[in-house]
């Protein structure tokens, strides 16, 4: 109980320094133009999937035969489809696939790899030396050729497309936070809170963790852009969202067949994931400066 | 420099030897039974027999294991499920292909890369130092197989200018398979360019920042003169480094390039043979690529030992 009421006396006297830090991270970032341009694009996406079926003009399912690969305009402001779908409507739908992707696929990576690296950079030993070696099998094949292989054996649809991206993932988060591990775990106050009696958990989750989730936060962003990247290549190689439901990259594996024939089929839909990995990779830039204590 | 490549190799087995259990392992945890697949529709139990003795499926998985890995060390990775050509044939015959791509690739992102880098690091700050960043980023989040389609739509539909798909052997007319490959090798080398602008220009920053620049400067030394001679030779060690380990994600982003453009190259055996469930070919081609990127490791590795005098010294 004593020893308790004393580590909750010394956490609560290292917040006050830890918030004054994060007030000034927040305050770097804001004054980074790029940062909040990506931050202010990612919202605009953000808020149209979300409000995707109050946006969209047309059913993005709805065909019309009369209307097939028809250009721009007043009815279908971005044109139609092969198969007279609304290419707007698609897109506003499409947005949640690709977004959904590339958000749960990070949480898969980070649910899997920072325990696994907070245990593993901890404890060290055999558990160490296991979870270094699987790492670095699974880091020897390149991201998204791992993605397509585990996608193939698990079967073509997006819920499978993200569990193959997330556990593509994952390696790059367990390697960050047992190296960000390996070098917190060695502090004093580490070692004062081991003195006191605190349990491994208690050290883990309230000495350790804080510390490592700068880092963390910042993969993270920029993995949501290389995820989202990743999800439309496996919709385009039809490896993820299954027709006729709507993703950015299965609109561009259609699109592809009929580039000479109707260019906005194709452009628009990159155009798209274009910005929004622009918006992710933005933010993770203006996050990577903000947090950096050498700033 | 021996020790330490032998140290090296000896580092790498243990992931080798992890890798092959996973890419053994994926297949393993398919549904249904692969022999039954091959046999088609009311097979004979002859057949089904003769199948399961010729891939080892009588005998228990680790054992199957070990037979796969004694195979594979000799060349042999197995047979393609519909045409029954050897999966390391297979390979052979499209690594050439994705090699030629990549090669002109390289050359696009260090065209594009390093001159860009040195140039927004030695301007820091100024306007070209914030187009650099802004086309570096943009070739970052360009998705390659978009870009591909934007460049067909210019360059072939519009301009005529160059063919839009295809591939053309080098041996069979080399103008023609240069001039087929232009477009695709470009696609494959903006994000790679892009990705070594960024780590040019971060090398190059803290290369500038050193005395012996500053020594340079106020021996009187022209701007460009101390950026190159001085500031980009120190520089080298981590944009080899960069440049080697990014080698590897040319053979991922070959995958999508070649699709677009129709080229029979290396990705497109991945894809196809993932559409005809051809596990056999995934599995060697995975095997393959994983033995790449490991040795792109070690060189990586060694060529930084090799660029830094200090370190080639220690070793």
């Amino acid at each position: 109980m004593t020893t308790g009421a004393a580590a909750a006396s010394t956490h609560a006297k290292v917040a006050s320094p830890t918030k004054r830090i994060r007030n000034r991270a927040l305050a770097r970032f804001v004054r980074n133009r790029g940062a909040v341009v990506g931050a202010v694009v990612v919202m605009a996406f953000v808020l149209m999937a979300l409000f995707a079926p109050w946006l969209a003009p047309h059913d993005p399912l709805q065909t019309n035969f009369l209307q097939v690969r028809q250009p721009p305009s007043g009815i279908h402001w971005l044109g139609t489809d092969e198969l007279g779908r609304d290419v707007l409507s698609r897109l506003l739908f499409g947005a949640r696939a690709s977004l959904s992707a590339g958000v749960v696929s990070v949480a898969i990576a980070l649910v899997i790899g920072l325990p696994l690296g907070l245990l593993s950079g901890y404890y060290g030993g055999v558990v160490d030396i296991v979870v270094s070696r699987v790492t670095e099998a699974l880091l020897s094949v390149p991201f998204l050729i791992l993605a397509i292989a585990l996608a193939a054996f698990l079967g073509p649809s997006l819920t499978n497309a993200m569990v193959a991206i997330g556990l593509s993932a994952m390696p790059r988060f367990l390697r960050i936070t047992r190296g960000q591990v390996l070098v917190v775990k060695t502090e004093d106050y580490v070692e004062s809170a081991r003195a006191i009696g605190l349990r491994d958990g208690a050290i883990i989750v309230r000495y350790i963790l804080p510390n490592v989730l700068s880092p963390m936060v910042v993969q993270a962003s920029l993995t949501i852009a290389t995820a989202i990247i990743a999800e439309a290549s496996l919709s385009f190689l039809g490896l993820g969202q299954l027709p006729p439901a709507p993703s950015w990259g299965a609109m561009l594996n259609t699109a592809k067949d009929f580039v000479d024939q109707a260019p906005w089929m194709s452009i628009f839909p990159g155009a798209m994931i274009f910005l929004t990995v622009l918006g992710f990779n933005l933010i993770g830039d203006g996050l990577r400066d903000a947090l950096d204590p050498k700033e | 420099m021996v020790k330490l490549l032998c140290h090296r190799l000896l580092l790498a087995v243990p992931t080798l030897v992890i890798v092959s259990m996973m890419i053994f392992g994926l297949q393993k945890m398919l549904p249904g039974d692969p022999v039954l697949a091959m046999a088609g529709e009311q097979p004979d139990p002859q057949v089904i027999q003769y199948l399961q003795h010729k891939y080892h499926f009588d005998e228990p998985v680790p054992q199957q294991y070990l037979l796969w890995v004694k195979d594979a060390l000799h060349g042999d990775l197995g047979e393609a499920l519909r045409t029954g050509v050897p999966v390391s044939t297979l390979i052979a015959q499209k690594l050439p292909v994705t090699l030629q791509l990549s090669v002109m690739a390289l050359a696009f992102a260090m065209l594009i890369g390093i001159p860009g880098g040195i140039l927004s690091a030695s301007n820091r700050g100024r306007p070209l130092d914030y187009g650099a960043n802004v086309l570096a980023l943009s070739g970052m989040s360009i998705p390659n197989f978009w870009f591909g389609l934007i460049l067909i739509l210019l360059f072939s539909v519009h301009w005529h200018l160059l063919p839009s798909a295809g591939y053309v052997s080098p041996a069979d007319h080399f103008w023609l398979s240069i001039k087929t490959m232009l477009m695709p090798a470009f696609v494959l080398g903006m994000g790679l360019g892009a990705q070594l602008m960024r780590h040019t220009r971060s090398a190059m920053l803290g290369v500038l920042r050193s005395d012996y620049i500053r020594t340079a400067r106020a021996k009187g030394l022209r701007w460009p003169t101390v950026v190159i001679k001085h500031g980009f030779r120190n520089a080298l060690g981590p944009v080899v480094t960069v440049l080697t380990l990014l080698l590897g994600e040319l053979l991922a982003g070959a995958v999508l390039t070649e699709q677009i453009f129709t080229i029979p190259g290396f990705g497109k055996l991945i894809v196809d043979s993932v559409f005809n469930r051809d596990y056999a070919v995934v599995q060697g081609v995975v095997l393959c690529t994983a033995i790449c990127f490991i040795l792109l490791n070690m060189l990586a590795d060694l060529l930084y030992i090799l660029l830094n005098p200090r370190l080639r010294r220690g070793s």
